[in-house]
């Protein structure tokens, strides 16, 4: 070593440069935080407003539902409460009440009983007419706002209708939310609408983008894939909206005659808009993924005799395997939060599922088409914020999943 | 029985193989060497008709595989590849297990006897000198052994076919010197049942595993003759100046 030079290690760089350096580097870090506490808020801030559902009461706020005191009834649950306003629950022996038939009453129908001077100038006497009615009949369930109950409460009795439970939103088979006395909060319909029509459009897509992409990145020549693949990518970009007023227009109508139904806003046109709408992901990404297969391994297949068949099902597709299932995921997850043309094909009868070719509601499409009439705050904006929980659970599990998949295959393999 | 007639091949419009003349007698080790780019590889996978996979590829004379053309029109690709097996510079097992990774070709083949195929499997395995390390481990992932082994499994892959021509591209140049030396045994010892032909970079590798040796460069082939006369007298001034080392 020269020892006439003494080796120096000090930083010479300019003491601005070193700054800008490290501004940018805070800079990333920043964005970095960032993004994850957005991602964090909008996450508690769904849930938060979601779960205040089973805070709420099942009936109105405000009101509440009272019987004669005779009568031993102490709990209604929301379903029991609609059919009795429905008249479809007709006695009291029903609902566990003796067997007297049940007279609905709603608030409204005391100007049927008394004339309007009656109740005096500020409605004073109004309460004591309402505890008249309740008292004068022992099987009446009457629908009374809180404000107007009587002082004396021992001429009625006041039924307990408790709060939304679990139950009634994930096993309630109805979903009306604006019913009253007790709006209906079945989300089943809606959790197994969504999952058929994404379950349905996958089945449709799956086999129609495995064979696109195996064609693209197998057989095709170079030129047609430069035709092909920014056709296809811009079928990905086409607004949403635009593709429902293509099903609108187009497949709704050719579902009808096809399968001579009286309507063709079904389950089954969302299912191929769907199809559609998920090609193009499932293509280029399935596509990629088979394109990055190796050569060396194409070579190695077929240098043993492989045919081209054989390469593409032996050695393509298991290598690609991992991509295709992200491809799938990346469909389901396309088909499940699609929102405006599935809204605008479907139909949209909050049903539960029975055939394809029946009207058909997704959660998306629930809560883009209810959220500017429901209030803030109520029971029904609680609950369209807990089926944007579920949507997310759903995707959540489906992605989570599709991880643990590729996973176990890359160890497989 | 192997013979290039008149042999020149094309890139686009890159002219690789010139006017290639040569004959390959049964079960011999033939080397070809030559500087990097000089068309040697080409040539080698002319016989399997892997440049088949490259577009934009032309050739024109005739590849003689026991006086047949293999690229007349009525040569099936996929039965010549059985007869004419492939290892490859890089080892390239399939992200499988050791043992599916050399019963690919028997499956391929439509080979569904279990036993039949577990002892071509053990045979192949044995035939390649790996038998030993791996017999505990055959459900194990290929990518688990090491790179030597990894190239003892791509050739024991391509035995199991049994072949009777077996193409080697620079089968040793990513491997360490043991790992090299056992794959060099190997070819000696499948001399007495197998064709071989094997490209390399390395002038002692051919000197020291084969019975003829063909010099290429700039797309032609300079010198072809035993591989005993080509290290010690050469007839061209060109093969002297490569094997001494004054360039390439």
């Amino acid at each position: 070593m020269n020892t006439d030079k003494q080796l120096k290690f000090r930083n010479t760089a300019r003491r601005g440069a070193k700054w800008l350096e490290r501004g940018v580097e805070g800079l990333f870090t920043a964005s970095g935080w960032v993004s994850i506490v957005i991602v964090l808020l909008i996450t508690i801030f769904l849930f938060k407003e979601g779960f205040g559902l089973f805070q709420s009461p099942t009936v109105e706020k405000g009101y509440v539902l009272c019987v004669h005191p005779s009568n031993p009834v102490e709990r209604l649950n929301a379903s029991q409460i609609k059919h009795i306003f429905d008249y479809e629950t007709t006695s009291w022996s029903e609902v566990g009440g003796a067997d007297l038939e049940i007279r609905p009453f709603r608030f409204e129908e005391i100007f049927d009983y008394y004339a309007e001077e009656e109740f005096g100038p500020d409605y004073e006497f109004l309460p004591d007419k309402l505890a008249e009615v309740v008292a004068g009949d022992e099987g009446i369930l009457a629908f009374l706002p809180e404000q107007y109950l009587p002082a004396d409460r021992s001429g009625i009795k006041i039924v307990e209708a408790g709060n939304i439970t679990v139950t009634d939103f994930f096993g309630g088979r109805e979903w009306l939310p604006t019913s009253t006395p007790a709006p209906q909060f079945g989300a089943l319909p809606l959790i197994l609408g969504t999952l058929w029509v994404s379950f349905f459009a996958i089945l449709i897509a799956l086999p129609l983008g495995m064979g696109v992409a195996i064609y693209m990145s197998e057989l095709a020549g170079e030129r047609m894939r430069k035709v092909l693949k920014p056709a296809i990518e811009l079928l990905a970009g086409i607004p949403s909206v635009v593709y429902g007023f293509f099903g609108l227009v187009v497949i709704v109508p050719l579902v009808q005659r096809a399968f001579d139904l009286p309507v063709g806003e079904t389950a089954f046109a969302g299912c191929l808009i769907l199809a559609i709408m998920a090609l193009p992901t499932i293509i280029t990404v399935a596509e990629d993924a088979m394109r990055n297969t190796p050569l060396a391994m194409r070579e190695a297949s077929l240098s043993l005799g492989a045919t081209q068949w054989q390469t593409i099902y032996r050695v393509v597709i298991p290598y690609a395997s991992s991509g295709i299932s992200a491809a799938i995921v990346l469909g389901i997850g396309r088909a499940v939060g699609e929102t405006m043309a599935v809204l605008m094909v479907t139909g949209n009868a909050a049903v539960m599922p029975t055939s394809l070719f029946e009207p058909i509601r997704t959660i998306p499409a629930t809560i883009a088409a209810e959220l500017g009439e429901a209030p803030a705050g109520g029971a029904h904006y609680q609950s369209l914020f807990l089926l944007g929980c579920i949507l997310f659970l759903i995707t959540l599990v489906i992605s989570v999943s599709a991880e643990l998949i590729s996973k176990k295959q890359r160890q497989a393999v | 029985m192997i013979e290039a007639k008149n042999v020149n091949f094309y890139y686009g419009d890159f002219h690789a193989l010139k006017n290639i003349n040569m004959k390959m007698e049964r079960n011999t080790v033939t080397a070809f060497i030559g500087p990097s780019g000089c068309g040697k590889s080409t040539f080698l996978r002319l016989f399997n008709r892997m440049n088949d996979l490259i577009e934009g590829t032309r050739l024109t004379g005739e590849c003689l595989i026991d006086g047949q053309n293999i690229y007349d029109k009525s040569v099936s690709v996929v039965e010549l590849r059985k007869q004419v097996g492939m290892v490859f510079q890089k080892p390239n097992p399939f992200p499988k297990s050791i043992f599916e990774n050399v019963a690919y070709g028997l499956r391929v083949n439509g080979m569904k006897n279990k036993k039949e195929i577990e002892e071509i499997v053990e045979r192949s395995l044995r035939q390649a000198a790996l038998w030993d390390e791996v017999k505990d481990k055959l459900k194990k992932s290929a990518f688990d052994l090491s790179g030597g082994q990894q190239q003892r499994l791509c050739i024991a892959r391509a035995l199991a076919v049994s072949p009777t021509v077996l193409l080697m591209d620079e089968p040793a140049s990513a491997l360490d010197p043991i790992s090299t030396s056992k794959i060099e045994d190997l070819i000696y010892a499948l001399k007495k049942e197998y064709t071989i032909v094997i490209v390399t970079h390395n002038m002692q590798q051919a000197s020291r595993v084969s019975d003829n040796t063909g010099f290429f460069m700039l797309g032609e082939l300079v010198e072809f003759s035993e591989t005993k006369k080509m290290f010690l007298n050469p007839d061209k001034e060109q093969t002297q100046n490569y094997i001494t080392g004054r360039f390439g």
